[in-house]
């Protein structure tokens, strides 16, 4: 067990470096230019003389060689310091910490929202012995993968707020602004756990051990509660790692749409100015919390299952890719 | 052969989802490919007295704030959309197959290594992967197709790779290797026919979430620029309209879900019959 743990540490780490290396070669090494862009762009750049463009380049370090570059990156990246700002001049991280919590609030409720929606249709759509309502629940999934999340989110603002007028349409004013944006960040996560839940409760109901339960005289909610939900819900748990990771990244669609401040505001801005060190703090940002809900699930994981040796969290991102 | 007749007829019958989802792809396809067929108004001006007008026969998705038909703009942003989606599912099926095909095929070292880094192409969203593309290239349609491609390399990477061995250690690419065929003969003859299959189900599934992402990013304002049609930021434009003028969000977004659901009930159908 603590070599299992160690192992998974050091592999998060590894995992966390090269998330950090891969985004300095997509942000670094390719041709889009911060600076051009904060001097104005397109015309106005051209106005300015090759000696001003030089300075403000090697006011960011721009105009260092790519290595000396990426190990003055890579340092200040080992104490969370991703530089500063171009747009803005403040430091990067600080601008995307105090954009976390208003994101955090509604990611937060949105995988409470995901489990109740992906579970219970899941649930209920084994569980019935109607045929056509179980049909019906169990093609819900699928449905909500294939929905635009900003057209959810825009579609559900017109019912809520300016048919019905019960939630506020836009902004961080209060629980109330919550409900709109969470539910819409859930749809799709809830359908990805609905998916793997009816699957994995399926393949459970199928087992011998399930007829032993039946033989020994339990009723239905008994068995399906009781003994396939339990051991049904382990692929369960090692999806909410991988969902949680895009639960942030659904807060880019999602906070444009209801215009809340928070880290995914924050990411638009900075890739229309191509702010570079805003824009890799974020991704190592989300490199930071895949790694470290994987992390924890796969050090619960042992404890659930005890057969488990290899790699959970790859081998449902595989199943996944099977269907 | 009537038998055969009979029994395909038995099969799409059964299937109503499955006929209208390519009834669904067949169109929108032939929106792309001549949109004049499909509606006289101009995408890109409009009638300045028709603005705003509510959906009617004249104007089957309404019009928008400077009168132009919402449903010509479908229309005709349906080649653009469509191109990119297919340019990006082309990217990430070539790239991340041939990554899959030599890490699989030769093992050892460099197997190790391409896995790690597709592993780490895992850990990053793939819509994040995306704008961190999109903040390196630049804006516009094709960049935005290129950024939706590269997120969704490793995908097929990981499933070419998986397939590949799986295939490898069949008896006839033994038997082809005893008998003396060069190893890219082996390869491209023996062991890539026989892995394509989930690989090109995969390619399907893809379409339609490189139809999402891609609508999404456009959605963010980072493809066309106004006014070129393209099915996400018709979506955004209707963003000031919300109150005043459902249709300009609500049907451009509807055209956008149904393509995608037909992809995906045709990439469920399609893995249903290697199956079978």
């Amino acid at each position: 067990m603590r070599s299992y743990a160690l192992r998974r540490v050091l592999q998060a780490v590894v995992v966390l470096w090269a998330a950090f290396t891969l985004s300095f070669v997509i942000l670094y090494l390719l041709p889009g230019d911060a600076v051009l862009a904060k001097l104005g762009g397109g015309d106005t750049a051209t106005a300015l003389t090759p000696e001003q463009i030089a300075q403000a380049r090697a006011e960011y370090g721009l105009d260092d060689p790519w290595f000396v570059q990426y190990g003055k990156r890579l340092a200040g990246a080992l104490h969370a310091d991703f530089g500063r700002s171009i747009a803005t001049g403040d430091s990067a991280t600080h601008m995307v910490l105090t954009a976390l919590p208003p994101t955090l609030a509604v990611a937060g409720l949105g995988l409470v929202l995901a489990l109740l929606f992906g579970g219970g249709a899941a649930l209920a759509g084994t569980y019935t012995r109607a045929k056509w309502l179980g049909n019906l629940l169990l093609s819900l999934p699928p449905l909500g993968i294939s929905l635009p999340v900003f057209w959810v989110g825009l579609v559900l603002v017109q019912i809520f707020s300016f048919q019905l007028r019960v939630l506020p349409a836009l902004g961080n004013n209060g629980p109330q602004s919550l409900i709109l944006p969470a539910i819409t960040l859930a749809l799709p996560t809830g359908a990805v756990i609905g998916q793997v839940l009816a699957k994995s409760l399926r393949t459970q109901l199928a087992e011998p051990y399930i007829e032993t339960v039946r033989a020994k005289g339990a009723g239905r909610g008994r068995v399906h509660f009781g003994h396939a939900l339990r051991n049904a819900a382990i692929p369960v748990l090692t999806m909410v790692g991988v969902v949680a990771g895009q639960l942030l990244a659904g807060s880019v669609v999602t906070e444009t749409v209801f215009s809340r401040d928070g880290v995914g505001r924050v990411t638009t801005a900075a890739v229309n100015a191509q702010d570079i060190p805003v824009v890799q703090a974020v991704i190592v940002l989300a490199a930071f919390f895949f790694v470290v809900i994987n992390l924890a699930v796969d050090l619960i994981y042992p404890l659930l299952d005890p057969r488990v040796r290899c790699d959970p969290a790859v081998r449902v991102r595989k199943e996944l890719v099977h269907g | 052969m009537a038998e055969l007749i009979a029994v395909r007829t038995g099969f799409v019958l059964r299937r109503p989802g499955l006929v209208l989802a390519t009834l669904v792809l067949l169109l929108v396809l032939a929106w792309a490919l001549a949109p004049g067929l499909f509606t006289h108004y101009d995408p890109l001006s409009g009638v300045p007295r028709q603005k705003l007008q509510a959906p009617s026969a004249a104007h089957l998705f309404g019009t928008d704030e400077t009168g132009r038909d919402v449903f010509a703009r479908v229309v005709h942003g349906a080649g653009l959309s469509l191109r990119a989606a297919v340019s990006a599912v082309l990217i990430s099926l070539v790239a991340g197959s041939a990554l899959g095909l030599i890490a699989g095929a030769r093992g050892g070292w460099l197997d190790a290594v391409l896995m790690r880094f597709m592993d780490v192409l895992l850990a990053v969203p793939p819509i994040l992967l995306s704008l961190a593309l999109v903040t390196g290239l630049g804006f516009g349609t094709t960049k935005v197709a290129i950024a939706v491609g590269v997120a969704n390399v490793a995908n097929f990477a990981r499933l070419m790779r998986a397939e590949v061995l799986r295939v490898r250690t069949g008896v006839y690419v033994e038997a082809a290797r005893a008998g003396g065929v060069r190893w890219y003969g082996v390869l491209t003859r023996h062991i890539l026919p026989n892995a394509a299959g989930p690989v090109l189900v995969l390619a399907v599934l893809t379409f339609g979430t490189a139809v999402l992402e891609i609508s999404a990013l456009s959605f963010l304002g980072y493809g066309a620029a106004p006014p070129t049609p393209e099915w996400g930021s018709l979506v955004a434009g209707g963003r000031s309209y919300l109150a005043s003028a459902w249709w300009m969000t609500t049907l451009p977004g509807l055209v956008i879900a149904a393509v995608v659901l037909s992809a995906n009930r045709i990439s469920r159908a399609l893995e249903g019959e290697r199956h079978d």
